[in-house]
């Protein structure tokens, strides 16, 4: 079970998180011509990457608040957590 | 019975608490203190099992979790649990157990019969043999191969006992009592550090127990003792026995098994049988020590034969000696410790080494003893079938290949030390990746990968002085530098004896013309024949070899057997060990039940139940409850001897002609505050939200981005800034992540909070045509006229001196009205709804009646909002809007969404009016069609309709917009019906929506 920095509530355990997938995904604006294709790529296409990547997760019986977390989908590894409002550098 | 093996005034058991027991049904006695294996094996019971392949007899080969083979069927207060090891299994009184793998007793053993047919069950076998005719593998051979192999017999009881799960977070956590456990806890524990300290046997020690040391003018025990005691008195310390770290898992998470129980007739009350703990260290200290491994010669799995540390064990700590006339076959100074304490303790041994002329402390003690001792000899074989009678010995070439002239010798017991293997399952298990050791032969922790540092022998390192010293030094450095404190502890005097260099010596070579069996792995009967098979097919992965000859598979793990494997492989393909390399250690490093995992969630236990206020009314009135997600709803309320059917007809038909009143306390609702609110809702839901009033509701879908509806219900404008959401019951908490999801992270910007108030809120739907004058009654000071109270409309009120919200709308496509009250006040709204309605012939309508209502109107509910389905599927495309953006709605653009003959909700009634048809069912055009047929559409929801008396149901249909009136049949193969039906409209009764509105 994973251990993850809340940016808002500190170390907890992974079974009060869950996952929301690829954070680095942005949903296009609201109102704004787009492709088929770009639009597919936002709804459902995503790398499966190996080694760091930055993911969703909401933090759900703690803060409820949803935050980034940059983890090695190999090892685990997790090396950064931020707030929701903080961009991925 | 006698105990003809146990030794007086040696041992750590009770003498005076003699406990009695049963194995295969005879009786014996033991002392408290003693294991199951060391009980029998005073009582001179050596014959435990039979053997997994071969049903060979078997032994003790060890004396505790090293133990391959001696695992036994337990009998404890009524239950039954298999492959419990023998020798980690307490005594207790009235213990119960009996032999596995044999039929019809130990003794005769019909399946030994595989022992003789040896040479045509070869590595493989089973892969080869019963591969033909196919059709034979679920009828014989399977059932055949199951009830011939297989360890014990699983209990199909419902497990009585209780398991607790256990969390748990400590700066250090330390694995196994031994030398560095103890010495690493102190030295952490002085340091403020809050230690946990855990020892899978019932004694704390390790080696301590049984190794002749001394430590600090103390004996290794007594220091140990001391240690303990005072650990146990420190706060920041947590002392655990009969607790196994079992794994070792992602961010130093550790998972421990502690049997609270196991080692008493009956668990006592209020106690779990086993407490499974979650452990999340900051570093971890794995002292797991190490185990001894077996010279492989032949038949060397004859009961009788066993690690020559075991051999010691039985006799310091539970004063059994394994038998009179012992041999002892080393290739290093451990053997030799057993030898000595035969010695002392009055038998003589002899002992072989397959060494030349080694020379230590150790040896000159055992000559000047005067033990038999023959230099460069090799045990070739074991003789006797139940038990060791005699062995073949010879002598043995510098090189280990040629052996000189077989002699026999008479022997009851073959004690084996093939020197240490470090357990390094823990530290593999953390991603460790780890490192051949040249002067031990043996692999040891290298880098590594997560807080964990390996101490002692586990970590190759089999000197007491050294272990203590670096030990206490780790034990000291890494709590420092969590309490940043320090209480130096300083290394004890050690008197311990040298040791000089082992034999990379690990398996006798066959005289020539003989063909006995080598066995590698105990557990699972792999022998070297099969090593050498596997490789002569072509296996070449260890992975492979592995999985081809089952060595170190099943519960063993291979505890014994791996590195003797291993050393086999590279034998013959002309490697070094560290080439072939090792299998993967898996966690759990010994069995752990399935109770412990499951813990207390089990049953009514296995999900939270949540209950809305009123449900003790519901319970006085007969409700028979459904489990809604979570919650327990009101089915139906039974009156006298009806049915569900009827009951549900009763309560529909009420609604529909008086006035019914349901429990809607269960929907999701979300309390949505902030100016930006309407701007939010508005992107939310597809419909439009911008000009809602105050005091308004409005019904809306919310859709997934891929365009899939998500969730449905009504939103209320309370005040400027102010809404309540209703989501369905099942959707509540999706839903509220999916809101927040957009608040926090794609617009920040908005300005509105959202908090889930479903518990806060009690809920009423009163609906039928008398609903309104019921309602005047409730709230005599409201304007409730259609145009006071219009439909969609809110209002708030005061139910006798109570704070309620009243909305005009309606589920069952009545007139109808939803009051909230604040919880706590839930039950008092609902029984003054029952006793004001009583004029209107009130009654309460289950969940049953509300689906016939709701059906028969063909609202859309989960079973069609079942997360395949877009608007349009649902005729909910009116809601969609066309001028705003919303979430979801470029994906409505997809082709498959806008195809003309997109499926479509309609309703079927069969064509006699009185077959009902099950949900599930499929619509086909031609019931004769060859399969397979083509599904036009699925039924999703299914009802007896109150107001025509006939059976309607909702499907989803494939063009059915164009489709109404179309003759069709319904499939169902499971129920075996083929009911013709006609598609009728899904909007069924009222279909122009006037009731409501009434």
């Amino acid at each position: 079970m994973l251990h993850i920095k809340c940016p808002h509530c500190g170390m907890r355990s992974q079974n009060e998180f869950s996952y929301g997938g690829d954070a680095s995904v942005k949903r296009p604006n609201l109102n704004k011509e787009i492709s088929d294709q770009d639009w597919d790529n936002f709804v459902y296409n995503r790398k499966s990457l190996r080694g760091k990547h930055w993911e969703l997760w909401q933090h759900l019986s703690g803060c409820r608040q949803w935050i980034k977390v940059e983890r090695d989908t190999t090892t685990h590894e997790i090396f950064n957590t931020l707030k929701a409002d903080e961009d991925i550098s | 019975m006698d105990q003809n093996f146990r030794l007086e005034n040696v041992g750590l058991i009770n003498r005076n608490k003699k406990i009695s027991f049963k194995f295969n049904s005879k009786n014996y006695y033991g002392y408290e203190g003693d294991t199951l294996a060391s009980a029998l094996l005073a009582n001179g019971v050596h014959l435990i099992g039979r053997s997994f392949k071969y049903h060979r007899p078997r032994g003790f080969f060890g004396a505790g979790v090293d133990e391959p083979y001696a695992v036994v069927q337990l009998y404890r207060n009524g239950e039954t649990e298999p492959n419990v090891k023998a020798t980690e299994q307490e005594l207790f009184e009235g213990l119960e157990a009996k032999s596995v793998n044999c039929w019809p007793s130990v003794n005769f053993d019909v399946g030994a019969i595989n022992n003789f047919l040896k040479i045509f069950l070869p590595a493989g076998f089973y892969y080869k043999t019963f591969m033909w005719p196919k059709s034979f593998w679920y009828r014989i051979y399977e059932p055949f191969i199951r009830k011939a192999a297989g360890l014990g017999v699983a209990s199909t009881k419902h497990d009585k006992e209780r398991y607790e799960h256990k969390y748990e977070y400590c700066d250090l956590l330390i694995a196994g009592s031994g030398p560095s456990g103890l010495a690493s806890a102190y030295a952490a524990a002085k340091n403020g550090a809050r230690v946990i300290l855990a020892e899978d046997k019932p004694r704390f020690g390790g080696s301590l127990l049984t190794n002749d040391v001394n430590i600090g003018n103390q004996s290794g025990k007594d220091w140990a003792d001391s240690i303990i005691t005072e650990l146990k008195e420190m706060p920041n310390v947590i002392v655990k026995n009969r607790s196994q770290i079992f794994g070792y898992y992602d961010h130093n998470m550790l998972v421990m098994s502690e049997k609270v129980s196991d080692h008493l007739p009956k668990t006592k009350k209020y106690h779990p049988n086993k407490r499974l703990w979650y452990i999340r260290a900051k570093e971890v200290l794995i002292s797991s020590g190490s185990i001894e491994r077996p010279i492989v010669f032949g038949n060397n799995d004859t009961p009788g034969v066993m690690l020559s540390s075991a051999a010691k064990e039985y006799l310091k700590i539970y004063g059994v000696f394994v038998g009179r006339n012992p041999l002892i076959f080393t290739n290093n100074d451990s053997g030799y410790e057993t030898a000595i304490e035969f010695k002392k303790n009055g038998i003589n041994p002899i002992v072989l080494d397959s060494r030349k002329n080694p020379d230590s402390e150790i040896i000159d003690e055992a000559k000047n003893l005067g033990i038999n001792i023959k230099f460069s000899y090799v045990v070739v074989a074991a003789q006797g079938y139940k038990k060791v009678k005699s062995a073949d010995i010879a002598s043995i070439s510098e090189d280990k290949k040629q052996l000189g002239k077989t002699e026999n010798i008479k022997c009851d017991c073959i004690c084996v030390s093939g020197f240490w293997t470090p357990t390094i399952h823990l530290a593999s298990q953390s991603g460790n990746k780890t490192k051949f050791k040249e002067d031990i032969d043996a692999f040891v922790p290298g880098k590594s990968k997560q807080n964990e540092t390996t101490l002692g022998a586990a970590n190759g390192i089999f000197s007491l002085e050294e272990t203590l010293k670096t030990s206490l030094k780790a034990g000291n450095d890494l709590s420092k530098k969590i309490t940043e404190k320090e209480n130096k502890v300083s290394v004890p005097n050690v008197v311990e004896k040298k040791s000089s260099k082992h034999d990379k010596f690990w398996c006798v070579p066959l005289p020539k013309g003989k063909h006995y069996k080598r066995f590698l792995d105990f557990q699972n009967d792999v022998a070297v024949s099969d090593v050498e098979i596997a490789l002569r097919e072509g296996y070449r992965s260890i992975e492979h070899v592995k999985r081809y000859t089952t060595l170190g598979m099943a519960t063993d793990q291979g505890k014994t057997s791996n590195l003797n494997g291993l050393q086999l492989v590279s034998e013959i393909e002309n490697k070094v060990v560290p080439a072939v390399g090792h299998t993967t250690f898996r966690p759990p490093y010994t069995p752990i039940s399935i109770g412990a995992i499951v813990g207390r969630e089990v049953g009514k236990h296995s999900k939270p139940t949540r209950k809305s206020p009123m449900h003790s009314w519901h319970e006085k009135n007969n409700a028979i409850f459904v489990d809604a997600g979570v919650w327990l709803r009101p089915r139906y309320y039974k009156r006298g001897d009806e049915n569900l059917f009827e009951a549900s007809k009763r309560e529909a038909q009420n609604v529909r002609k008086n006035v019914g009143v349901c429990d809607v306390t269960t929907l999701g609702k979300i309390d949505i505050k902030g100016p930006d609110t309407a701007e939010f809702l508005n992107r939310i839901y597809t419909n439009s939200w911008l000009k809602l009033p105050v005091g308004k509701a409005r019904y809306g879908v919310m859709l997934r981005e891929d365009g899939i509806v998500m969730d449905d219900g009504t939103t209320t404008r309370i005040s400027e800034n102010h809404y309540h959401m209703t989501t369905t019951t099942a959707q509540a908490a999706n839903v509220l992540s999916h809101l927040e999801y957009y608040l926090q992270l794609v617009w920040p910007e908005l300005n509105v909070n959202v908090v889930s108030s479903t518990e806060q809120w009690a809920g009423a739907a009163i609906a039928g045509p008398k609903s309104r004058q019921l309602l005047q009654k409730l709230f005599p000071k409201n304007d409730v006229s259609n145009e006071g109270f219009p439909f969609m409309g809110y209002k708030e009120g005061d139910l006798f001196g109570i704070k309620a919200r009243i909305f005009r709308i309606s589920f069952s496509g009545e007139l109808a009205y939803e009051v909230n009250v604040e919880s706590n006040n839930g039950n008092f709204m609902w029984e003054k709804i029952i006793e004001l309605g009583e004029e209107f012939r009130i009654q309460p309508y289950g969940t049953e009646a509300l689906s016939t209502l709701r059906i028969e109107m063909g609202h859309v509910a989960g079973s069609e909002l079942d997360g395949r389905t877009i608007p349009y599927d649902n005729a909910l495309d009116g809601l969609v809007s066309k001028k705003k953006d919303f979430i979801g709605k470029r994906s409505l653009q997809r082709a498959a969404f806008i195809s003309e003959d997109r499926q479509r909700v309609v309703g079927v009634v069969p064509l006699d009016k009185k077959t009902s048809i099950p949900e599930g069912s499929h619509l086909v055009k031609d019931s004769n069609a060859p399969l397979p047929n083509p599904k036009l559409g699925y039924i999703s929801a299914s009802c007896w309709s109150v107001e025509y008396d006939n059976p309607f149901s909702l499907a989803i249909l494939k063009n059915g917009k164009n489709m109404i009136g179309e003759k069709l049949f319904v499939m169902s193969p499971l129920k075996n019906k083929v009911i013709p039906v006609e598609i009728v409209s899904s909007h069924y009764v009222d279909p122009k929506g006037e009731r409501v509105r009434s």
